[in-house]
Protein backbone atom coordinates (compact mmCIF):
# COMPACT_ATOMS: atom_id res chain seq x y z
CA UNK A 1 0.00 0.00 0.00
CA UNK A 2 1.30 3.14 -1.04
CA UNK A 3 -0.52 5.44 1.95
CA UNK A 4 1.04 2.72 4.51
CA UNK A 5 4.38 3.22 3.13
CA UNK A 6 4.29 6.93 2.38
CA UNK A 7 3.08 7.57 6.51
CA UNK A 8 5.80 4.90 7.40
CA UNK A 9 8.82 7.11 6.01
CA UNK A 10 7.24 10.05 7.28
CA UNK A 11 7.13 8.79 11.13
CA UNK A 12 10.28 7.03 10.75
CA UNK A 13 12.04 10.01 9.46
CA UNK A 14 10.54 12.07 12.12
CA UNK A 15 11.34 9.75 14.62
CA UNK A 16 15.47 10.23 13.30
CA UNK A 17 15.12 13.83 13.98
CA UNK A 18 13.90 13.13 17.56
CA UNK A 19 16.99 10.01 18.66
CA UNK A 20 19.34 12.77 17.20
CA UNK A 21 17.67 15.77 19.57
CA UNK A 22 17.40 13.49 22.78
CA UNK A 23 21.31 12.96 22.58
CA UNK A 24 22.06 16.68 22.02
CA UNK A 25 19.43 17.18 25.21
CA UNK A 26 21.28 14.53 26.78
CA UNK A 27 24.58 16.62 26.90
CA UNK A 28 22.45 19.67 27.75
CA UNK A 29 21.83 18.41 31.06
CA UNK A 30 24.24 16.57 31.84
CA UNK A 31 27.35 19.09 32.70
CA UNK A 32 29.71 17.16 34.37
CA UNK A 33 30.55 14.91 31.09
CA UNK A 34 32.09 18.52 29.51
CA UNK A 35 35.35 18.06 29.05
CA UNK A 36 36.84 21.37 27.48
CA UNK A 37 39.86 22.94 29.45
CA UNK A 38 39.80 26.14 30.33
CA UNK A 39 43.55 27.74 29.29
CA UNK A 40 45.20 30.15 29.66
CA UNK A 41 42.91 29.94 33.68
CA UNK A 42 44.78 26.38 34.05
CA UNK A 43 48.49 27.07 33.47
CA UNK A 44 48.82 25.85 37.28
CA UNK A 45 47.39 22.87 36.99
CA UNK A 46 48.50 21.49 33.09
CA UNK A 47 50.63 19.51 33.31
CA UNK A 48 52.10 18.40 29.86
CA UNK A 49 53.72 14.34 29.45
CA UNK A 50 57.46 14.53 29.96
CA UNK A 51 58.12 13.12 26.47
CA UNK A 52 56.63 16.16 24.82
CA UNK A 53 58.47 18.60 22.56
CA UNK A 54 58.82 22.16 23.11
CA UNK A 55 62.22 23.40 22.51
CA UNK A 56 65.90 21.82 22.96
CA UNK A 57 67.52 22.82 26.43
CA UNK A 58 70.59 21.96 27.19
CA UNK A 59 70.83 21.48 30.92
CA UNK A 60 73.07 22.37 33.49
CA UNK A 61 74.57 21.43 37.14
CA UNK A 62 74.91 23.33 39.96
CA UNK A 63 78.55 24.43 39.38
CA UNK A 64 77.84 25.83 35.86
CA UNK A 65 78.82 22.55 33.96
CA UNK A 66 77.19 20.83 30.88
CA UNK A 67 77.65 17.95 29.18
CA UNK A 68 78.55 19.45 25.45
CA UNK A 69 81.65 17.97 23.95
CA UNK A 70 81.23 20.30 20.75
CA UNK A 71 81.38 17.19 18.63
CA UNK A 72 78.55 18.70 16.31
CA UNK A 73 76.52 15.82 16.05
CA UNK A 74 73.56 17.55 16.75
CA UNK A 75 74.36 20.40 13.54
CA UNK A 76 74.82 17.16 11.26
CA UNK A 77 71.53 15.39 12.30
CA UNK A 78 69.33 18.72 11.84
CA UNK A 79 67.35 18.84 8.61
CA UNK A 80 66.83 22.73 8.73
CA UNK A 81 70.17 23.91 10.23
CA UNK A 82 68.26 25.05 13.48
CA UNK A 83 72.09 24.15 15.62
CA UNK A 84 75.06 26.08 14.96
CA UNK A 85 77.99 24.65 17.29
CA UNK A 86 80.58 27.69 17.51
CA UNK A 87 83.58 25.51 19.35
CA UNK A 88 86.93 27.32 21.05
CA UNK A 89 90.10 25.79 22.15
CA UNK A 90 91.05 25.87 26.13
CA UNK A 91 93.86 25.55 27.66
CA UNK A 92 93.64 22.63 30.29
CA UNK A 93 95.18 22.38 33.58
CA UNK A 94 98.02 19.84 31.98
CA UNK A 95 99.11 22.45 29.58
CA UNK A 96 96.98 20.95 26.38
CA UNK A 97 94.42 22.19 23.95
CA UNK A 98 91.17 21.07 24.36
CA UNK A 99 88.54 21.69 21.83
CA UNK A 100 85.05 22.99 23.82
CA UNK A 101 82.04 25.20 22.56
CA UNK A 102 82.51 28.51 22.75
CA UNK A 103 79.00 29.20 21.99
CA UNK A 104 75.61 27.10 21.06
CA UNK A 105 73.50 29.00 18.89
CA UNK A 106 69.76 27.47 18.71
CA UNK A 107 67.27 28.88 16.26
CA UNK A 108 63.56 28.03 17.78
CA UNK A 109 62.14 30.02 14.49
CA UNK A 110 63.36 27.09 12.35
CA UNK A 111 62.55 23.95 14.62
CA UNK A 112 60.18 21.52 13.90
CA UNK A 113 60.65 19.14 16.88
CA UNK A 114 61.67 16.48 15.30
CA UNK A 115 63.92 14.93 18.12
CA UNK A 116 66.74 13.94 15.65
CA UNK A 117 69.51 16.20 17.85
CA UNK A 118 68.53 14.43 21.13
CA UNK A 119 68.83 11.20 19.60
CA UNK A 120 72.06 12.06 17.31
CA UNK A 121 73.87 13.11 20.84
CA UNK A 122 76.63 10.77 21.92
CA UNK A 123 77.11 12.94 25.52
CA UNK A 124 73.10 13.88 26.40
CA UNK A 125 74.29 17.10 26.53
CA UNK A 126 71.38 18.33 25.04
CA UNK A 127 67.43 17.50 26.03
CA UNK A 128 63.22 18.35 25.04
CA UNK A 129 61.92 20.81 27.06
CA UNK A 130 58.15 20.37 27.85
CA UNK A 131 57.47 24.83 27.19
CA UNK A 132 55.46 25.71 24.52
CA UNK A 133 54.65 28.92 24.52
CA UNK A 134 57.06 30.51 22.46
CA UNK A 135 55.32 33.79 21.06
CA UNK A 136 57.68 36.71 21.73
CA UNK A 137 57.24 40.15 19.89
CA UNK A 138 60.59 40.26 18.47
CA UNK A 139 61.84 37.58 16.37
CA UNK A 140 65.35 37.85 17.22
CA UNK A 141 64.85 36.81 20.96
CA UNK A 142 63.82 32.90 19.26
CA UNK A 143 67.50 32.82 18.84
CA UNK A 144 69.14 31.49 22.13
CA UNK A 145 72.37 30.54 23.15
CA UNK A 146 71.91 27.21 24.96
CA UNK A 147 75.25 26.78 27.17
CA UNK A 148 75.11 29.56 30.17
CA UNK A 149 77.62 32.59 30.20
CA UNK A 150 80.90 31.18 31.51
CA UNK A 151 79.95 27.27 32.01
CA UNK A 152 82.52 24.42 31.30
CA UNK A 153 82.37 20.78 30.54
CA UNK A 154 81.71 18.59 33.11
CA UNK A 155 84.48 16.38 34.48
CA UNK A 156 84.46 12.91 32.97
CA UNK A 157 82.28 13.55 29.42
CA UNK A 158 84.39 12.58 26.75
CA UNK B 1 41.97 26.75 -18.14
CA UNK B 2 39.12 28.50 -18.37
CA UNK B 3 38.06 32.17 -17.59
CA UNK B 4 38.15 32.73 -13.60
CA UNK B 5 35.13 35.09 -13.72
CA UNK B 6 32.62 36.00 -15.51
CA UNK B 7 30.25 33.92 -17.89
CA UNK B 8 31.28 31.71 -20.27
CA UNK B 9 30.23 31.89 -24.54
CA UNK B 10 27.33 29.36 -24.23
CA UNK B 11 26.46 32.55 -20.99
CA UNK B 12 26.82 29.62 -18.31
CA UNK B 13 28.02 31.37 -14.84
CA UNK B 14 31.98 30.74 -13.87
CA UNK B 15 32.21 30.46 -10.16
CA UNK B 16 35.04 30.47 -7.77
CA UNK B 17 34.88 28.35 -4.66
CA UNK B 18 37.94 28.89 -2.54
CA UNK B 19 41.21 29.33 -1.68
CA UNK B 20 39.21 30.74 1.13
CA UNK B 21 36.42 28.57 1.93
CA UNK B 22 35.51 27.08 5.06
CA UNK B 23 33.83 23.63 2.62
CA UNK B 24 37.42 23.31 1.30
CA UNK B 25 39.32 22.00 4.31
CA UNK B 26 42.05 24.34 3.17
CA UNK B 27 43.60 26.20 0.00
CA UNK B 28 41.79 24.31 -2.94
CA UNK B 29 40.47 26.76 -5.37
CA UNK B 30 37.68 25.40 -7.30
CA UNK B 31 36.48 26.62 -10.61
CA UNK B 32 32.77 26.19 -10.93
CA UNK B 33 30.69 26.38 -14.97
CA UNK B 34 27.40 26.66 -13.79
CA UNK B 35 24.25 26.49 -16.16
CA UNK B 36 21.45 27.34 -13.56
CA UNK B 37 22.09 25.92 -10.58
CA UNK B 38 23.48 22.58 -12.51
CA UNK B 39 27.11 22.35 -12.33
CA UNK B 40 28.16 21.13 -15.77
CA UNK B 41 32.14 21.72 -14.84
CA UNK B 42 34.64 21.42 -11.78
CA UNK B 43 38.13 22.52 -12.20
CA UNK B 44 40.40 21.70 -9.08
CA UNK B 45 43.15 24.87 -9.28
CA UNK B 46 46.26 23.86 -7.14
CA UNK B 47 49.25 25.13 -5.95
CA UNK B 48 48.36 27.29 -3.09
CA UNK B 49 50.26 25.33 -0.53
CA UNK B 50 53.08 23.75 -2.74
CA UNK B 51 56.29 23.56 -0.57
CA UNK B 52 57.98 21.04 -3.23
CA UNK B 53 58.79 18.81 -0.39
CA UNK B 54 59.87 16.37 -2.97
CA UNK B 55 62.72 18.28 -3.67
CA UNK B 56 63.20 19.13 -0.10
CA UNK B 57 63.46 15.76 0.56
CA UNK B 58 66.30 15.22 -2.39
CA UNK B 59 68.84 17.75 -0.31
CA UNK B 60 68.14 15.76 2.94
CA UNK B 61 69.62 12.52 4.43
CA UNK B 62 67.59 9.08 4.82
CA UNK B 63 67.15 9.76 8.47
CA UNK B 64 66.53 13.33 7.83
CA UNK B 65 63.16 13.29 5.26
CA UNK B 66 61.06 11.64 7.24
CA UNK B 67 60.13 14.56 9.53
CA UNK B 68 58.86 16.24 5.87
CA UNK B 69 56.40 13.63 5.12
CA UNK B 70 54.63 14.25 8.49
CA UNK B 71 53.78 17.50 6.82
CA UNK B 72 52.03 16.07 3.52
CA UNK B 73 49.30 14.66 5.31
CA UNK B 74 49.23 15.79 8.38
CA UNK B 75 46.21 13.76 9.85
CA UNK B 76 47.72 10.01 8.79
CA UNK B 77 51.05 11.56 10.29
CA UNK B 78 52.31 8.02 11.57
CA UNK B 79 51.60 6.68 8.40
CA UNK B 80 53.12 8.61 6.12
CA UNK B 81 56.24 8.20 8.25
CA UNK B 82 55.98 4.52 8.41
CA UNK B 83 55.83 4.48 4.14
CA UNK B 84 59.22 6.77 4.06
CA UNK B 85 60.69 4.41 6.82
CA UNK B 86 59.38 1.00 5.08
CA UNK B 87 61.14 2.46 1.30
CA UNK B 88 64.52 3.09 3.32
CA UNK B 89 64.47 -0.29 5.60
CA UNK B 90 63.94 -1.90 2.02
CA UNK B 91 66.90 -0.78 0.65
CA UNK B 92 68.81 -1.03 3.26
CA UNK B 93 67.66 -4.53 3.88
CA UNK B 94 67.12 -4.78 7.27
CA UNK B 95 64.72 -6.80 9.39
CA UNK B 96 62.90 -4.50 11.88
CA UNK B 97 61.96 -6.41 15.21
CA UNK B 98 58.57 -8.06 15.92
CA UNK B 99 58.38 -5.14 18.56
CA UNK B 100 58.56 -2.37 16.65
CA UNK B 101 56.20 -3.68 13.78
CA UNK B 102 53.67 -4.34 16.16
CA UNK B 103 53.97 -0.83 17.54
CA UNK B 104 53.63 0.65 14.24
CA UNK B 105 50.61 -1.15 13.16
CA UNK B 106 49.06 0.18 16.69
CA UNK B 107 50.26 3.64 15.92
CA UNK B 108 48.56 3.13 12.46
CA UNK B 109 45.35 2.41 13.40
CA UNK B 110 45.07 4.91 15.94
CA UNK B 111 46.15 7.49 13.48
CA UNK B 112 43.39 6.16 11.24
CA UNK B 113 40.83 6.14 14.10
CA UNK B 114 41.62 9.70 14.96
CA UNK B 115 41.86 11.02 10.86
CA UNK B 116 38.03 9.34 10.30
CA UNK B 117 36.98 10.85 13.92
CA UNK B 118 37.94 14.70 12.09
CA UNK B 119 36.64 13.76 9.08
CA UNK B 120 33.23 12.19 10.59
CA UNK B 121 33.03 15.43 12.49
CA UNK B 122 34.29 17.93 9.45
CA UNK B 123 32.23 16.10 7.07
CA UNK B 124 28.79 16.83 9.23
CA UNK B 125 29.84 20.31 9.78
CA UNK B 126 29.84 20.74 5.97
CA UNK B 127 26.38 19.70 5.84
CA UNK B 128 25.17 22.11 8.53
CA UNK B 129 25.13 19.87 11.93
CA UNK B 130 28.14 21.82 14.05
CA UNK B 131 27.06 19.96 17.59
CA UNK B 132 29.04 16.38 15.99
CA UNK B 133 32.19 18.32 15.13
CA UNK B 134 32.43 18.40 19.30
CA UNK B 135 31.54 14.71 19.71
CA UNK B 136 33.87 13.38 17.13
CA UNK B 137 36.61 15.78 18.65
CA UNK B 138 36.32 14.53 22.17
CA UNK B 139 37.17 11.24 21.36
CA UNK B 140 40.24 12.41 18.85
CA UNK B 141 41.35 13.91 21.61
CA UNK B 142 41.71 11.00 23.42
CA UNK B 143 44.36 9.70 20.88
CA UNK B 144 45.91 13.10 20.88
CA UNK B 145 46.74 12.50 24.46
CA UNK B 146 48.23 9.08 23.67
CA UNK B 147 50.46 10.19 21.32
CA UNK B 148 51.61 13.45 22.94
CA UNK B 149 52.76 10.19 25.99
CA UNK B 150 54.82 8.29 23.92
CA UNK B 151 55.93 10.38 20.63
CA UNK B 152 55.95 13.70 22.20
CA UNK B 153 53.59 15.25 19.75
CA UNK B 154 50.49 15.73 18.95
CA UNK B 155 50.05 15.94 14.87
CA UNK B 156 53.59 15.97 13.75
CA UNK B 157 54.77 13.08 15.90
CA UNK B 158 58.38 11.36 13.30
CA UNK B 159 58.16 8.87 15.50
CA UNK B 160 58.73 6.13 12.82
CA UNK B 161 62.78 5.98 12.09
CA UNK B 162 64.62 3.52 9.34
CA UNK B 163 65.31 0.38 11.78
CA UNK B 164 62.67 1.18 14.02
CA UNK B 165 61.20 3.36 16.26
CA UNK B 166 62.29 6.78 18.12
CA UNK B 167 61.52 5.34 21.21
CA UNK B 168 60.17 2.53 23.36
CA UNK B 169 56.44 2.84 24.30
CA UNK B 170 55.67 4.68 27.06
CA UNK B 171 54.41 2.73 30.28
CA UNK B 172 50.91 4.13 30.45
CA UNK B 173 50.26 3.45 26.59
CA UNK B 174 48.51 0.11 26.97
CA UNK B 175 46.36 0.89 30.12
CA UNK B 176 45.39 4.70 28.00
CA UNK B 177 44.76 2.25 24.72
CA UNK B 178 42.51 0.13 26.49
CA UNK B 179 40.54 2.85 28.48
CA UNK B 180 40.00 4.73 25.10
CA UNK B 181 38.54 1.60 23.41
CA UNK B 182 36.12 1.40 26.19
CA UNK B 183 34.97 5.33 25.47
CA UNK B 184 34.92 4.38 21.83
CA UNK B 185 32.57 1.80 22.18
CA UNK B 186 30.41 3.62 24.42
CA UNK B 187 30.24 6.79 22.26
CA UNK B 188 30.00 5.19 18.91
CA UNK B 189 26.12 4.87 18.79
CA UNK B 190 26.22 8.52 19.18
CA UNK B 191 27.80 9.17 15.63
CA UNK B 192 24.89 6.63 14.61
CA UNK B 193 22.23 8.34 16.71
CA UNK B 194 23.06 12.09 15.62
CA UNK B 195 24.13 11.89 12.21
CA UNK B 196 23.66 8.40 10.45
CA UNK B 197 20.17 7.81 11.16
CA UNK B 198 19.15 11.36 10.61
CA UNK B 199 16.84 11.39 7.43
CA UNK B 200 17.95 15.17 6.53
CA UNK B 201 21.82 13.44 6.09
CA UNK B 202 20.57 10.71 4.38
CA UNK B 203 18.29 12.59 2.14
CA UNK B 204 21.80 14.54 1.24
CA UNK B 205 24.03 11.64 0.59
CA UNK B 206 22.23 9.34 -1.00
CA UNK B 207 22.47 9.22 -4.51
CA UNK B 208 24.78 12.19 -4.52
CA UNK B 209 28.02 11.54 -5.84
CA UNK B 210 27.74 8.93 -8.25
CA UNK B 211 30.99 6.60 -9.09
CA UNK B 212 30.84 3.65 -10.70
CA UNK B 213 33.26 1.21 -9.76
CA UNK B 214 35.14 1.40 -13.46
CA UNK B 215 35.53 5.26 -13.02
CA UNK B 216 36.80 4.67 -9.82
CA UNK B 217 39.65 2.50 -10.98
CA UNK B 218 40.29 4.79 -14.34
CA UNK B 219 40.64 7.83 -12.11
CA UNK B 220 42.64 5.99 -9.89
CA UNK B 221 40.44 6.51 -6.75
CA UNK B 222 42.05 4.45 -3.67
CA UNK B 223 41.22 3.98 -0.21
CA UNK B 224 37.19 4.21 1.00
CA UNK B 225 36.35 6.33 -2.05
CA UNK B 226 36.95 3.13 -4.21
CA UNK B 227 35.70 0.54 -1.45
CA UNK B 228 32.56 3.05 -1.39
CA UNK B 229 32.55 1.76 -5.38
CA UNK B 230 32.95 -1.66 -4.74
CA UNK B 231 36.61 -1.79 -5.47
CA UNK B 232 38.58 -3.74 -3.74
CA UNK B 233 41.63 -1.91 -3.06
CA UNK B 234 43.05 -2.40 0.87
CA UNK B 235 46.76 -2.32 0.49
CA UNK B 236 46.56 -3.88 4.23
CA UNK B 237 45.02 -7.16 2.76
CA UNK B 238 46.00 -7.00 -1.05
CA UNK B 239 50.04 -6.36 -0.24
CA UNK B 240 50.33 -7.15 3.75
CA UNK B 241 53.19 -5.27 5.31
CA UNK B 242 54.68 -5.52 8.79
CA UNK B 243 51.87 -7.97 10.77
CA UNK B 244 48.72 -7.23 8.82
CA UNK B 245 48.87 -10.55 7.46
CA UNK B 246 48.83 -12.28 10.62
CA UNK B 247 45.80 -10.29 11.92
CA UNK B 248 42.39 -10.45 11.43
CA UNK B 249 40.31 -7.99 10.23
CA UNK B 250 37.61 -7.40 7.07
CA UNK B 251 37.93 -5.22 4.04
CA UNK B 252 34.94 -3.22 4.45
CA UNK B 253 33.28 -2.82 0.89
CA UNK B 254 30.23 -1.16 0.19
CA UNK B 255 28.22 -1.30 -3.58
CA UNK B 256 26.64 1.66 -4.05
CA UNK B 257 28.91 4.25 -4.85
CA UNK B 258 27.33 7.06 -4.00
CA UNK B 259 28.37 9.40 -0.94
CA UNK B 260 26.67 7.77 1.56
CA UNK B 261 28.31 4.47 0.51
CA UNK B 262 31.48 6.21 1.45
CA UNK B 263 30.62 7.41 4.39
CA UNK B 264 29.83 3.52 5.54
CA UNK B 265 33.10 2.67 5.13
CA UNK B 266 34.59 4.96 6.45
CA UNK B 267 32.54 4.28 9.62
CA UNK B 268 33.03 0.46 9.12
CA UNK B 269 36.84 1.01 8.80
CA UNK B 270 37.03 2.68 12.55
CA UNK B 271 35.51 -0.87 14.05
CA UNK B 272 37.82 -2.79 12.16
CA UNK B 273 40.77 -0.81 13.18
CA UNK B 274 39.35 -1.17 16.39
CA UNK B 275 39.43 -5.00 15.93
CA UNK B 276 43.09 -4.53 15.09
CA UNK B 277 43.96 -2.85 18.26
CA UNK B 278 42.49 -4.99 19.99
CA UNK B 279 44.22 -8.24 18.79
CA UNK B 280 47.20 -6.38 19.24
CA UNK B 281 47.37 -4.24 22.61
CA UNK B 282 47.76 -7.20 24.93
CA UNK B 283 50.19 -9.09 22.55
CA UNK B 284 52.95 -6.70 22.58
CA UNK B 285 56.16 -8.78 22.06
CA UNK B 286 59.34 -7.57 24.07
CA UNK B 287 62.80 -7.30 22.61
CA UNK B 288 64.26 -4.25 20.64
CA UNK B 289 62.41 -1.49 19.41
CA UNK B 290 65.19 -1.24 17.06
CA UNK B 291 67.00 -2.36 14.52
CA UNK B 292 70.65 -2.04 14.54
CA UNK B 293 71.01 0.23 11.76
CA UNK B 294 74.43 2.62 11.09
CA UNK B 295 74.48 5.97 11.98
CA UNK B 296 75.35 7.33 8.35
CA UNK B 297 72.32 5.25 6.38
CA UNK B 298 73.74 4.37 2.35
CA UNK B 299 71.07 3.11 -0.07
CA UNK B 300 72.91 1.04 -2.31
CA UNK B 301 72.81 2.09 -6.22
CA UNK B 302 68.95 1.67 -7.57
CA UNK B 303 65.24 1.74 -7.23
CA UNK B 304 62.78 1.21 -4.56
CA UNK B 305 58.82 1.54 -3.78
CA UNK B 306 56.89 0.73 -0.79
CA UNK B 307 53.20 1.49 -0.38
CA UNK B 308 50.96 1.67 2.65
CA UNK B 309 47.18 2.39 3.24
CA UNK B 310 46.19 5.72 4.49
CA UNK B 311 43.61 7.24 5.81
CA UNK B 312 42.70 8.43 2.73
CA UNK B 313 44.30 5.79 0.44
CA UNK B 314 47.04 4.26 -1.03
CA UNK B 315 50.09 6.07 -0.40
CA UNK B 316 53.24 5.28 -2.54
CA UNK B 317 57.15 6.25 -1.66
CA UNK B 318 59.22 5.63 -4.56
CA UNK B 319 62.76 6.43 -4.35
CA UNK B 320 65.63 6.36 -6.87
CA UNK B 321 69.55 6.25 -5.38
CA UNK B 322 72.73 6.86 -6.54
CA UNK B 323 74.28 4.85 -3.60
CA UNK B 324 74.77 8.35 -1.65
CA UNK B 325 73.67 9.40 1.71
CA UNK B 326 70.56 11.43 -0.05
CA UNK B 327 68.43 10.23 -2.59
CA UNK B 328 68.17 11.45 -5.87
CA UNK B 329 64.76 11.74 -7.13
CA UNK B 330 61.81 11.20 -4.47
CA UNK B 331 58.48 10.00 -5.41
CA UNK B 332 55.05 10.34 -3.36
CA UNK B 333 52.00 9.22 -4.58
CA UNK B 334 49.31 10.72 -2.87
CA UNK B 335 45.86 9.39 -2.00
CA UNK B 336 44.16 12.91 -2.76
CA UNK B 337 45.79 13.79 -5.50
CA UNK B 338 44.21 10.93 -7.34
CA UNK B 339 40.01 11.21 -5.13
CA UNK B 340 40.32 14.97 -6.19
CA UNK B 341 40.84 13.91 -10.28
CA UNK B 342 37.21 12.42 -9.68
CA UNK B 343 35.14 15.40 -8.21
CA UNK B 344 34.52 16.56 -12.14
CA UNK B 345 32.94 13.16 -13.13
CA UNK B 346 31.01 13.05 -9.96
CA UNK B 347 30.07 16.47 -10.01
CA UNK B 348 28.88 16.99 -13.31
CA UNK B 349 25.10 16.87 -13.91
CA UNK B 350 24.51 17.50 -10.07
CA UNK B 351 22.95 20.56 -8.10
CA UNK B 352 25.98 23.31 -6.66
CA UNK B 353 24.14 22.43 -3.00
CA UNK B 354 25.69 18.71 -3.30
CA UNK B 355 29.06 19.45 -3.94
CA UNK B 356 29.79 20.04 -0.45
CA UNK B 357 29.08 16.33 -0.28
CA UNK B 358 30.93 15.35 -2.55
CA UNK B 359 33.45 17.00 -1.17
CA UNK B 360 33.17 15.96 2.00
CA UNK B 361 32.90 12.23 1.40
CA UNK B 362 36.16 12.61 -1.03
CA UNK B 363 37.85 13.11 2.96
CA UNK B 364 40.57 16.02 1.05
CA UNK B 365 43.95 17.10 2.37
CA UNK B 366 44.93 19.82 0.72
CA UNK B 367 48.70 20.27 1.54
CA UNK B 368 48.62 15.98 0.45
CA UNK B 369 47.20 16.84 -2.79
CA UNK B 370 49.55 19.55 -3.57
CA UNK B 371 52.57 18.71 -1.65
Amino acid sequence: MFIVKYIKEVFNAVKSLFVGLRRTGYYFTHHKEIITQQYPDNRDTLNLPERFKGEVVMPHNENNEHRCTGCTACELACPNGTIKVITKFDIGTDGKKKKAIDKLVYHLELCTMCNLCIIACPSDAIVMAQTFEHSVFDRAELTKILNNPGSKIMEGVE
Amino acid sequence: MVEEIGTTEEGDLIINVGPQHPATHGVLHLVITLNGETIKKVEPHLGYIHRSIEKMCESLTYRQFIYVTSRMDYLSAHINNHACALCVEKGLDVEIPRRAQVIRVLMDELTRIASHELWWGAMAMDLGAFTPFFHAFRERETINDIMEETCGARLTMNYMVPGGLMADLHPNFQKRVKEFITLYKLKINEYAELVTGNIIFQNRMKGVGYLSAEDAISYGCSGPTARGSGVSCDIRKLYPYEVYDKLEFDEVLETEGDSFARYMVRIGEMNQSIKIIEQLIDNIPDGDFQAKTKVVLKLPKGEFYSRVETARGELGVYIVSEGGTTPYRIKFRSPGFSNLSALDHMARGSKLGDLVAMMGTLDLVIPDIDR
